[in-house]
C-alpha cells in the first residue's frame, strides 16, 4: 500500500518577469515503510517538490497535479485538515538545524509543543513522551531541560528529528538533513534515520545532492534535473549502474575511496544547470550531455523502462529497450 | 574597456535615480534643496552685502509685509526677504562645511577603529565614546566663545562636536565588511591596510556616508542657528543671527511676527528638505532597509 | 599497486620541499582559556605535489592553513618556504604572497559583490604593481577555464554560477603566478556536478604549471580524487600521513580508520564515543585515547599498550613522505 502518490505534479512560481517552472510533471509512489531518495542539484526542483508535499510553498507558487497522502488529496484539503496532517501524518526535517530551533526555549518544551497544541497529550503525558522521543534519537532525557545553544550541531539535528517524530507521523520528509554536519556526526544522524525507518515502519523521503548518502539510506532513488525526474529505480542499481548520463555524473562526483578508476581522476560535468526560465529544447540535459545525439535537441524525452522497476529519460535507454 | 565600465556605472546611476524617484518625499526635498542652493549661489548677481547694512536702509523699523517689502522689515528697516536670501549663504555654507568636517573625521576614525582591531581601535573608540557623552551644544558654545565668532570657528565647533555618531555608524559597517571572506582573500593576495580600507571598506560604507551627510547638514544648520541665537555667532548675517536679532530687539513685543517667522520657516524648510533627501537616500542605498521596504 | 606506490614516493621525495611547517604551534585565548589550535605540526608540500589535509571541524586544519599563508603568526615553530624561514616583515610577506595563494570555500563570499570579474582578478596584479595587468587577467581567466576571458571581464559575481565564481577566485590567485595554492574546502559549497570540474582544474594546473597545492578538506573522497599525499589531523596534530593509496586503503591510526568507516558503503561503522574534541582541553597521553575504539575494545590492552595510550605522549610525526601514524598500538601491532 502506498503512503504517498504523486501524479503529474508541477510547481510554477509567478515572478515579475514571468513564470518559472520549478517542478515539471513529477509522478512518484512511496510504499508504506519504504525510503525514497530524491537527488539533484540546486535548482533541480527537489526542495520545491518536498515543500509542495505539505503545501508549505509561498503564495506565488502554483501547484498542479495530484498529491495523494494516504489516499487524501493534499492540494484540495481544507486548511484545518492540512494543519493536522502536517504533524500527525507527515512531518518535515529541514537542513540547517541551528535555525530550526527557538534559541530561548528549552528543547523539551519545543518537542512537546505540537502534542499540546493539537491536544494529543496532557502536560504530564507530554513530558513522558518527550523523554521517550529523546531516547529514540539517542539523547539522554535530561537534555529536555537544555537550551539549543548547549547542544552540538549533531545533537540539535537529533532534536529536530525528535520534533518530527513527536506526533508519530507515518511519513518523514528530510531535506538535506546532514548538510553542514561533520562526517562523523553525519554518519551518526544517518544511522539514526535508517534505524527509525527500519524499526518504526515510518516512510521516508530524503533529499540530498549527495547520491552516495542517499544510496546508503534509501531503497529507491529518483534523480531530478531541471524540474523533472530523469531516472528512477532501486538505489544500489541507480548508484552503481546509472542509465541516465546525469545520474552517472552525480554518482561519479562522490567517488568511492579505493576505486582505482576515480584515483587522480575527478569527474564532473561541463556547463551549468539550466535557467528554469530558459530551458533547452528537447531533453533539458542535452547541452551538458557527453553522449548527446542530434535528435536530443528536439526529442521530447519521457521516462522509458530501463529494466525491472527502473525508468530513465534518455534516448539511449529507449534504443536499448527497443533493441531487446 | 573603460568605456564599457563607464556605461555600467551610468546604468547603476540611472538605476539609483529610478529608485530614488519612487520616494516622493525625497524628490520634494531635493527640489527645495536645489532651489535653496541655486538661490544662495546666484544671490550676488542681484544683491550684495549692503542689504544687511544698518546704515543705508530704505524702509521704516518693523514695517509689516507690503509690496515694497514682501516679508516686512527689521528693527533697522532692512528687508527681511533680502536678509533671509543673503543669510542663506552663510547658513548653508556653515551647514555644508561643518557637516563635511564632521563626516570626514567620523569616517576616518570609524574606518580606522573598525579596521585596526588592536590597541589603536580600542583607543579610538574610547575617544569617540568620550566625545559622544560630551554635551555637544555646550561644548560647541564654549569652543565658539573661546575661539571667537568667525564663520571658520563656528564650522570647527560644530564639526568637532558632531562626528562621534558618524564614527560609531561607520565602525559598525566596517566591522561587518571586514568579516567577509573577500577581505581574507584580499589579504592573501598581499593587500595592505590602505588597499583594504580604500578598495573594499570605503565603497561599502560610502552609501551610508552619503545618506548620513545629508542628515548631518540639516543638524549643522540647526546647531548654527542655535549657537547664533545663544549669542555665539559669526558676525555675518545668517538665519540664526536674524532670529537672535528678533529676540534682542523685542520683535515679539512689537508684533513683528514676520521677523521671527520668516527666518524660522527658512530653517525649517531647508532642514526638512535635507532630512527628507537623507531618509530617501538611506532607503535607496542601504540594502538592509531596502529589503524591508 | 606497489608499482604506483613506488613512483609516487619517487615523485614526492624527488620534488624538493617547497612549503613546510616545522614544529608549528598556534595558540589562541578563547573565553579566558588557552586553545592550542595547532599543537606541533610538521608538514611539507613538495614541488608539484598535491597534499590533502583531512580532519573534522575544530581540528585546527584551517588555522594551520592560515598560518602557512602567513595570515596567522605561529606561537612557536616556523613556516618555511623554499628552504628559508618565513619573514614576517611587511615587504617580505608581500613578496611571499606572490608565491603562495589562497582559495576559499565559499566563492560567493570570496568576491566583493561590487567588483566586476576583471577587478576581482586584477586585484592581485594591482597590489603588486605588475606590468600589463590586462593580459595577466586574460591569461589567468583562460587558465582557470573561463574562455574567452573578455566575455567575463565586466560581469558581476551575482551574474555567474557557483562553479564560475570559484573559477574566478582561482583565476585571481593564478594572476600572481604562484607556486603553491592553499585551498580551504574548495568544492564544499559547490554543486555535485561542478565539483569534479573544479578538482580536475586543480589537477590540470599542476600538470601545466607545476603548481603545488595544499587542499584542506573533511572529505576523504576528495583526497582520493586529487591528492598525492594525505595528512590526517586530530586536535591540533597530524596523527597519520603518507601516500594516499597507502593511508586510505590501509589506515593504521584508529582515528583514520573511524573516518574511513563512516564513508557510505563501508562495511562496518565505527562510531566514536566521548566528548567531541575541544582544543582548550587536550587530553594527556595519546590525544585520541578518550575516544579510541581500539583502546575501548580492549585490543590495546591485548598487546599491552593501554597504559602508554593513557599516559605517554606521542612524538610529533616528522615531515617525511612515507606512511606513518602516531599511535602506540600501530607501533606494536604494525
Amino acid at each position: 500500500m502506498s503512503v504517498l502518490e504523486l501524479d503529474d505534479v508541477s510547481v510554477t512560481y509567478r515572478i515579475a518577469s514571468g513564470e518559472v517552472p520549478a517542478v515539471r510533471g513529477v509522478s512518484l509512489t512511496l510504499d508504506s515503510g519504504a525510503a525514497l531518495g530524491v537527488a539533484g542539484e540546486s535548482g533541480s526542483g527537489k526542495s520545491t517538490l518536498a515543500m509542495a508535499l505539505l503545501r508549505l510553498l509561498p503564495r506565488d507558487a502554483r501547484v498542479d497535479g495530484r498529491i495523494l497522502l494516504d489516499g487524501e488529496d493534499v492540494l484540495t484539503m481544507k486548511w484545518g485538515r492540512m494543519r493536522a496532517v502536517r504533524w500527525a501524518e507527515a512531518s518535515i526535517v529541514f537542513q540547517g538545524a541551528q535555525h530550526g530551533l527557538n534559541p530561548v526555549r528549552k528543547i523539551g518544551d519545543q518537542i512537546a509543543e505540537p502534542l499540546l497544541v493539537h491536544g494529543l497529550a496532557r502536560p504530564e503525558a507530554a513530558r513522558k513522551r518527550v523523554a521517550e522521543l529523546l531516547d529514540q534519537v539517542g539523547l539522554p532525557a535530561w537534555r529536555a531541560r537544555s537550551y539549543p545553544h548547549e547542544l552540538s550541531g549533531g545533537q540539535r539535528q537529533r532534536v529536530m528529528i525528535a520534533m518530527a517524530l513527536a506526533c508519530s507521523p507515518r511519513l518523514i520528509i528530510a531535506d538535506e538533513p546532514t548538510t553542514a554536519l561533520d562526517v562523523m556526526v553525519q554518519a551518526q544522524v544517518l544511522t539514526l534515520i535508517k534505524d527509525l525507518v527500519a524499526e518504526h515502519g515510518i516512510s521516508l523521503i530524503m533529499i540530498s545532492h549527495d547520491l552516495s548518502v542517499l544510496a546508503d539510506v534509501c531503497d529507491r532513488l529518483a534523480v531530478m534535473y531541471a524540474g523533472r525526474i530523469v531516472e528512477q529505480g532501486p538505489s544500489g542499481e541507480v548508484f552503481h549502474d546509472a542509465r541516465h548520463p546525469y545520474s552517472k555524473a552525480l554518482a561519479a562526483a562522490f567517488p568511492t575511496v579505493g576505486d582505482p578508476a576515480a584515483r587522480l581522476a575527478p569527474r564532473g560535468l561541463g556547463g551549468d544547470p539550466p535557467d528554469p526560465m530558459r530551458l533547452p529544447t528537447g531533453c533539458s540535459f542535452h547541452p551538458r550531455c557527453p553522449v548527446a545525439l542530434d535528435e536530443c535537441a528536439t526529442l521530447d524525452v519521457e521516462l522509458w523502462s530501463a529494466g525491472e522497476r527502473r525508468t530513465a529519460a534518455c534516448v539511449h535507454v529507449r534504443a536499448k529497450e527497443e533493441a531487446s | 574597456m573603460t568605456t564599457v565600465a563607464a556605461t555600467r556605472r551610468r546604468q547603476a546611476l540611472s538605476r539609483f535615480w529610478a529608485d530614488f524617484r519612487t520616494h516622493r518625499a525625497g524628490v520634494a526635498g531635493m527640489v527645495v534643496l536645489v532651489a535653496a542652493v541655486v538661490l544662495a549661489l546666484i544671490a550676488p548677481l542681484f544683491i550684495d552685502e549692503s542689504v544687511t547694512s544698518v546704515v543705508d536702509t530704505t524702509g521704516d523699523d518693523f514695517d509689516a509685509p507690503s509690496l515694497a517689502f514682501p516679508f516686512g522689515t527689521d528693527e533697522s528697516g532692512r528687508s527681511i526677504l533680502l536678509m533671509v536670501w543673503w543669510g542663506s549663504r552663510t547658513s548653508l555654507l556653515i551647514g555644508f562645511l561643518a557637516a563635511l568636517l564632521s563626516i570626514v573625521i567620523g569616517m576616518v576614525v570609524g574606518i580606522a577603529a573598525g579596521h585596526f582591531r588592536g590597541w589603536l581601535g580600542a583607543v579610538l573608540m574610547r575617544v569617540t565614546d568620550w566625545f559622544l557623552v560630551l554635551p555637544s551644544l555646550v561644548t560647541a558654545l564654549v569652543l565658539a566663545a573661546i575661539l571667537g565668532g568667525s564663520t571658520f570657528t563656528i564650522i570647527m565647533a560644530i564639526g568637532i562636536t558632531t562626528w562621534p555618531s558618524t564614527a560609531r555608524l561607520i565602525r559598525a559597517q566596517t566591522l561587518a565588511v571586514e568579516s567577509r571572506p573577500y577581505i581574507e582573500r584580499s589579504k592573501a593576495l598581499g593587500a595592505g591596510h590602505w588597499h583594504i580600507t580604500t578598495r573594499h571598506v570605503l565603497p561599502n560604507v560610502a552609501p551610508l556616508l552619503l545618506a548620513s551627510t545629508t542628515l548631518e547638514v540639516a543638524s549643522a544648520i540647526v546647531t548654527e542657528s542655535t549657537l547664533a541665537f545663544l549669542g555665539a555667532s559669526a558676525n555675518k548675517t545668517s538665519w540664526g543671527t536674524m532670529l537672535r536679532g528678533s529676540y534682542d530687539f523685542g520683535a515679539a513685543n512689537e508684533g513683528a511676527w514676520w521677523y521671527i517667522l520668516i527666518p524660522g520657516l527658512a530653517i525649517l524648510a531647508v532642514v526638512m528638505a535635507f532630512t527628507l533627501v537623507g531618509r530617501a537616500l538611506e532607503a535607496v542605498l542601504n540594502p538592509r532597509l531596502r529589503r524591508g521596504a | 599497486m606497489t608499482e604506483t606506490q613506488a613512483t609516487k614516493e619517487k615523485v614526492s621525495t624527488a620534488g624538493a620541499s617547497l612549503l613546510e611547517a616545522r614544529d608549528l604551534h598556534v595558540e589562541f585565548v578563547a573565553r579566558g582559556r588557552r586553545a592550542r589550535a595547532v599543537d606541533g605540526v610538521n608538514l611539507s608540500v613538495g614541488e608539484g605535489e598535491i597534499v590533502a589535509l583531512v580532519g573534522e571541524s575544530g581540528c585546527g586544519k584551517t588555522t594551520l592553513a592560515r598560518t602557512l599563508l602567513g595570515l596567522e603568526r605561529p606561537t612557536s615553530g616556523e613556516v618555511r618556504y623554499g628552504g628559508a624561514a618565513l619573514d614576517y616583515g611587511s615587504k617580505a610577506l608581500k613578496a611571499y604572497r606572490r608565491q603562495v595563494q589562497l582559495v576559499l570555500q565559499d566563492p560567493t563570499g570570496s568576491l566583493n559583490p561590487r567588483h566586476t570579474v576583471y577587478e576581482a582578478v586584477a586585484e592581485g596584479p594591482r597590489i603588486h604593481g605588475l606590468a600589463d595587468e590586462e593580459s595577466a587577467v586574460a591569461s589567468a581567466l583562460s587558465r582557470a577555464g573561463l574562455r574567452p576571458p573578455e566575455r567575463f571581464f565586466l560581469r558581476y559575481p551575482h551574474e555567474l554560477s557557483g562553479g564560475q565564481r570559484q573559477r574566478v577566485v582561482i583565476a585571481g590567485a593564478l594572476a600572481l603566478d604562484p607556486q603553491v595554492l592553499v585551498a580551504d574546502e574548495p568544492v564544499a559549497s559547490l554543486d555535485a556536478s561542478v565539483r569534479g570540474e573544479i578538482l580536475a582544474l586543480m589537477l590540470k594546473l599542476r600538470e601545466e604549471l607545476g603548481l603545488s597545492a595544499l587542499v584542506v578538506t573533511h572529505d576523504l573522497g576528495l583526497a582520493w580524487n586529487i591528492a598525492d599525499r594525505v595528512a590526517v589531523m586530530y586536535l591540533g596534530r597530524i596523527v597519520e600521513s603518507g601516500p594516499v593509496e597507502q593511508v586510505l586503503t590501509a589506515p593504521r591510526h584508529p582515528y583514520t580508520q573511524a573516518l574511513m568507516s563512516v564513508l557510505p558503503e563501508s562495511p562496518e561503522r565505527v562510531v566514536l564515543t566521548g566528548e567531541p574534541p575541544d582544543p582548550t582541553r587536550i587530553p594527556g597521553g595519546c590525544r585520541f585515547h578518550a575516544r579510541c575504539q581500539i583502546l575501548a575494545s580492549g585490543k590495546a590492552a591485548e598487546v599491552g599498550v593501554d597504559g602508554k595510550c593513557r599516559s605517554e605522549l606521542l612524538d610529533i610525526l616528522p615531515a617525511v613522505p612515507v606512511a606513518q601514524a602516531a599511535c602506540h598500538y600501530a607501533d606494536v601491532a604494525g
